[in-house]
């Protein structure tokens, strides 16, 4: 069994979650990271870096840039037909590139898997997580995206795979890239984070997001909110956690003000440790924390603060 | 311009699923269905592409049982002109929906696909971007915003770290993501009107696709029941519990 992982990367950083894709991916054969960009020699080093890591292939070129999926799946297609899986991590970059990378190879898709069972079938949840389905391809490359969540991250260092460089150029000149409009911000990713304080509708406006600031700069926690706080302006997109943002699984989730709708429970149950402070006694959050405080927010979130 | 729409038949937003007693699905009897709640943001924003002058004309089109005719009856009401139904006994998979889909853009030729990103039942997050792969076209995906202008259509996407914005060139695929837009109510005389409008039926067969799943099910259970724990008087009973029980804050 040979593996082909896509390597994703922000500002020179290999992520997180392609290291939780490498677990997985070591769990079926040997792994080979393809590392497809610009100027991405750092990258490369990182990749060959990476624990359990046996090659590093470098696609160094502007076609590959902005990681547009349409340049991008032609070469995972091109290089993927020499592997039996496919693999990237369900991040919005894989979940881009990947199903169309596994249509030119004539290949089904498996979908954020949370599990490997064996060389052709995994584990996956279904229904926002109100089911949980293990599924079997028949198809003779398997093309996978990784739920995070599910894999440990491999150690970052202590492998020493050999960089080897290709010169695949896909260049479908079909889109092109405009404009990234990024937060940039202090605090850690939400899908990487150890702790995670999200507030929701009951937050009332965007101005009183800042209360949690204090407590995210003290326990250094990612700041996220549910989705009806995005949808209502409070947060942006990017912050949203649950079935339809980001699937969370740090050691300690404090949600403040969200009644807990399936959708964002279906992103938060693999938190280890869940507090709730809401002035519902009967919100469905009290189902699932593990300590509930029925409190005004407005008044407990500067008392934690306070207490911390 | 034409637009085409995909949709999809599935179990109601508002439904609690349960596993069925075979483990090999969810129950499905006596269970409220509904249009893909992405889809039908997928049929409104070709609506509102037709009512602003961008769009002459909005087709629907889904693959699976007779039934699903009504989820098509539901679009035309929120607005579009006519449907197709590509008939499947199969439980459709994405790389199937993804060829049959291109097959009828073959016959309707429309300039812009527009589809939900993903479905509320299976969640594959797939189709879109396997019918772009298959018709060689760009995509869009996790669609925030959609201006079409100039034979391009500039797509701003909900992405892990913010937004991103690309250009396509036409023809394209687009799928949507849940602030796109927020649907209309169907309204009455809409739904009448709805029941009128031509809708075609084809098989697999006649669009020559093979439709049948490479992935099986093998089960699907329950997810792991995450048991309620207690409730704190007051903040520095949480903050104690945080720190001595569950010993997650120093």
């Amino acid at each position: 069994m040979s593996v082909l992982v896509l390597a994703e990367y922000h500002k020179n950083t290999l992520s997180q979650a392609t290291l939780c894709a490498v677990t997985a991916a070591k769990q079926l054969g040997e792994v080979t990271l393809l590392v497809a960009g610009q100027s991405v020699d750092d990258i490369a080093a990182q990749a060959a870096a990476v624990d359990g890591v046996s090659a590093v292939l470098q696609a160094d070129n502007a076609a590959y840039a902005d990681m547009l999926p349409e340049n991008l799946s032609a070469l995972l297609a091109d290089i993927g037909k020499d592997y039996s899986h496919v693999i990237a991590a369900a991040t919005t970059t894989g979940k881009d590139v990947m199903p169309r990378a596994a249509a030119l190879l004539d290949s089904s898709q498996v979908s954020d898997v949370i599990a490997v069972e064996n060389a052709d079938t995994f584990v996956r949840p279904i229904y926002a997580g109100n089911a949980i389905a293990t599924e079997q391809s028949s198809d003779a490359i398997k093309v996978l995206t990784i739920r995070s969540t599910g894999f440990d991250a491999s150690a970052a260092e202590g492998g020493g795979a050999a960089i080897t460089k290709i010169d695949n150029i896909h260049d479908l000149g079909v889109s092109n890239f405009v404009k990234d409009e990024v937060a940039e911000s202090e605090r850690p990713e939400l899908t990487s984070a150890s702790v995670i304080i999200s507030g929701g509708r009951a937050m009332k406006n965007a101005d009183n997001f800042k209360l949690l600031d204090g407590i995210a700069d003290k326990l250094g926690a990612a700041i996220g909110a549910s989705r009806a706080a995005v949808d209502e302006g409070f947060a942006p997109n990017d912050w949203q956690v649950g079935q339809t943002g980001k699937i969370v699984a740090p050691d300690l989730y404090i949600a403040c003000g969200i009644s807990g709708a399936i959708q964002h429970i279906a992103g938060i149950k693999d938190s280890k440790v869940i507090v709730a402070i809401n002035s519902d006694p009967d919100a469905a959050i009290f189902e699932v924390a593990d300590y509930g405080l029925v409190a005004d927010l407005f008044e407990a979130v500067p008392e934690l603060e306070a207490a911390l | 311009m034409k637009v085409l729409v995909p949709v999809k038949r599935v179990i109601d937003y508002n439904v609690k699923v349960r596993v069925n007693a075979e483990q090999s699905g969810v129950e499905t009897k006596n269970v409220k269905m509904s249009i893909n709640p992405f889809c039908e943001i997928a049929v409104e924003e070709a609506v509102r592409l037709k009512e602003a002058g961008v769009a002459t004309e909005v087709v629907v089109v889904t693959v699976g049982e007779d039934v699903c005719q009504e989820q098509l009856r539901s679009a035309m009401a929120l607005g579009a002109d006519r449907g197709i139904l590509v008939q499947t006994e199969h439980d459709a998979q994405p790389l199937g929906i993804a060829k049959a889909l291109k097959a009828v853009v073959e016959k309707e030729q429309p300039e812009l696909v527009v589809l939900g990103k993903q479905s509320i039942d299976g969640e594959n997050n797939q189709v879109g971007q396997m019918l772009a792969a298959l018709l060689g076209w760009p995509q869009g995906t996790f669609a925030s915003n959609i201006d079409i202008a100039d034979g391009k259509a500039q797509v701003t996407r909900e992405v892990d770290g913010g937004l991103r914005t690309v250009a396509l060139n036409m023809p394209a695929v687009v799928t949507t993501d849940l602030r796109l837009n927020e649907p209309r109510y169907a309204k009455l005389p809409n739904i009448m009107k709805a029941k009128k409008k031509p809708l075609d039926v084809f098989t697999a067969a006649d669009l020559a696709v093979d439709l049948a799943p490479r992935v099986k099910t093998l089960k699907v259970v329950p997810p792991a029941e995450r048991k309620a724990g207690i409730k704190v008087g007051s903040v520095a009973e949480l903050v104690d519990k945080l720190k001595n029980e569950a010993k997650v804050i120093a």
